[in-house]
């Protein structure tokens, strides 16, 4: 497919001239770290970045998503009926994602997107979005893509994939979306071969930076009862304090709550990011709690990801190795390792 | 596709106190668009989100049978928030109705064998659904005996009173009536817990399936006496409840390891419980 290189200085004219025809989001630096935030200005796209703190699922699956109103008023003939709020959901792309995040996209949309049900916002922003990756060259130490099956040049869930040379960046389009984008680039020339070897080299040295702390394949073949019941929970929940900071990073996390807010007499259906982490999160009405204690809660958050989720869609497992959980958990409860005891297998001598 | 959040306007038609302590109410819902109602296809066993704009959605199993025409039937335990506001609705007030959602009791499976019906307390709202259902002359001859065993704690208990007078007078269903206690003299059915009666009772698991519904506590005696007689885990049927707020498996709480109760069930066998964690 259509590989162009730009070189740096031209960027924000080609980042310009997209925000014509399409919002454009990128990471933009906001205090001491980074969000990806809809742009006004091409040059607030800060593409030195390692990665944002909070995931960019906001930008498909919003913390809070008004999905209806109604009025409440005495008399009114639409009294208590719900009404979808109309959305702006036209074009967007989304430029500079790491590989990781928008392979979260892919692992969510088994959730979203199945053949009973759609949920509308997933999916209309999925389909109006265009994914621009950028490679990361230099991975971070709590990065782990490459043991969860994807990787800092993993192309399978992205538009078009950037990678980052001294001079400029090489853009390859990945899917016939990312291709139109490139087609008519004046900032750009059809890359040489010494520029894709050079991207490549990139490429390379950046996956092998990058230790494979974990084999997944192992999970598939575990009883689901026997890890369910495994010893290591209760070391792993000890320290837990059950914030929801890692639920609220994750890119693969989609749990929601929905609620509803009434303002005088107009009222809204909420849908908002709720966490596994949270007691409240299963509490029957009757005041019975299957997830009551703590380490049920815990043991709930890596269960889903590298175990039900595998075998209910035989797929991921649903993490992508960013490693923001391990990076904000207050209380360094580290994933790698949880997937470590997961995966393990003993040969017992006989 | 229908956006699956967006509940389908219904009027009350009519409320119907179930229950001496007055916390059970039967809810009738009629559409408030005619063409609803055949996007509403169910099966009993099912269950739908029942709406309150400004309070939220509460998952209520239907008790209404899809033979019933015209309306959706709901009883409504008193609990929460949506629930008590529920309960000081009126007649001719709107709300709305989200489903049908969930799998329902496996009526094909079913076909040609006999039916044990062991429900309890407020737990016997979608059984009533499901005796209503076979009980019509359209799917009567497709099941062979039909036994019933429906316990509460007192006569004044008992969901859907002039149904089970008339079910009892009737030859093609048997019904065994019980109370845990009371000093009713005019009460003359069983009294005892709903185990010690099916014991008693002894419905023949042979070609049979048993559909068990109650609370925890009444399942978990239940269990071993349908062993006993003979019913295999495969033939032991349940409804489970969980926490729910999308009733399409999305918003993730509802899960026992990798099925969520709203979508994939609530109704599951004994069998398939043996193989998911004990996170219930």
């Amino acid at each position: 497919m259509l590989t162009i290189f730009v070189p740096k200085e031209k960027l924000p004219e080609m980042i310009g001239r997209i925000m014509d025809g399409a919002r454009v989001f990128a990471p933009v630096k906001e205090g001491d770290g980074y969000r990806f935030r809809l742009l006004d200005r091409p040059d607030k796209a800060d593409l030195t970045y390692q990665n944002t703190r909070l995931s960019p699922k906001e930008l498909i699956h919003p913390p809070a998503e008004a999905m209806f109103s109604y009025s409440l008023k005495k008399g009114d003939p639409k009294e208590g009926i719900l009404e979808e709020i109309p959305k702006a959901l036209g074009k967007r792309v989304v430029w500079g994602i790491r590989p990781c995040d928008a392979k979260a996209f892919q692992l969510v949309d088994i959730n979203f997107i199945t053949d009973q049900y759609v949920d509308p916002w997933w999916q209309k922003r999925r389909q109006a979005t265009v994914l621009v990756g950028l490679g990361c060259g230099k991975p971070c130490s709590t990065c782990f893509c490459t043991s969860v099956g994807t990787g800092p040049f993993d192309r399978s869930a992205l538009d078009v994939l950037m990678t980052e040379l001294a001079e400029g960046y090489v853009l390859e389009a990945v899917t016939e979306a990312g291709e139109a984008l490139l087609a008519e680039a004046p900032e750009g020339t059809p890359a040489s071969a010494s520029v894709l070897a050079e991207a490549q080299a990139v490429a390379e040295q950046a996956e092998k930076s990058l230790p494979r702390l974990f084999v997944p394949e192992p999970l598939k073949e575990k009883p689901m009862t026997e890890l369910f019941q495994a010893a290591f929970w209760d070391e792993v929940q000890f320290a837990c304090i059950n914030c929801g900071t890692c639920t609220f990073l994750c890119p693969t996390c989609w749990c929601f709550d929905i609620q509803d807010e009434v303002h005088q007499q107009e009222g809204v259906r909420l849908r908002l990011w709720d966490s596994c982490m949270f007691p409240l999160f299963t509490l029957h009405g009757s005041g019975h709690n299957p997830r009551n204690q703590k380490l049920q809660r815990v043991r709930q958050r890596f269960m889903h990801k590298f175990k039900y989720y595998v075998d209910k869609y035989g797929n991921g497992p649903a993490c992508v190795g960013c490693g923001r959980c391990v990076q904000y958990c207050p209380v360094n409860i580290d994933i790698r390792r949880v997937a470590g005891m997961m995966t393990a297998s003993c040969v017992c001598p006989t | 596709m229908k956006n699956p959040y967006l509940p389908y306007p219904v009027r009350i038609q009519e409320i119907i106190t179930e229950t001496q302590d007055r916390n059970l109410k039967t809810f009738k819902l009629v559409f408030l668009n005619p063409d609803d109602e055949a996007a509403f296809a169910y099966m009993p066993g099912q269950f739908a989100e029942l709406s309150v704009a400004g309070q939220g959605e509460v998952p209520i199993g239907i008790a209404s049978s899809p033979t019933e025409k015209g309306f959706l039937m709901f009883t409504v335990n008193r609990v929460g928030r949506v629930t008590t506001y529920l309960h000081n609705m009126k007649p001719g007030e709107v709300m709305g109705v989200r489903g049908p959602l969930g799998n329902w009791y496996p009526w094909d499976e079913m076909k040609g064998k006999n039916v044990v019906i062991i429900g309890g307390g407020f737990a016997f709202t979608t059984l009533r659904s499901s005796i209503v259902w076979m009980l019509d002359p359209a799917h009567r001859k497709d099941y062979g005996d039909i036994t019933v065993v429906y316990g509460a704690r007192n006569p004044g208990m008992l969901l859907y009173k002039d149904e089970l007078v008339a079910w009892e007078k009737r030859d093609d269903i048997t019904m065994h009536l019980t109370v845990d206690a009371t000093d009713d003299p005019q009460w003359k059915y069983n009294v005892g817990f709903v185990p010690a009666v099916t014991k008693e009772k002894a419905p023949s698991a042979d070609n049979a399936y048993a559909i068990v519904c109650g609370p925890p506590i009444m399942i978990k005696f239940t269990l071993p006496v349908l062993a006993d007689l003979g019913f295999p885990p495969e033939r032991i049927i349940t409804s489970l409840e969980m926490r729910m707020k999308c009733g399409i498996g999305m918003c993730g709480r509802c899960n026992i390891g990798t099925e969520y109760v709203c979508k994939d069930g609530p109704v599951f066998s004994m069998a398939k419980l043996a193989t998911l964690p004990n996170e219930y």
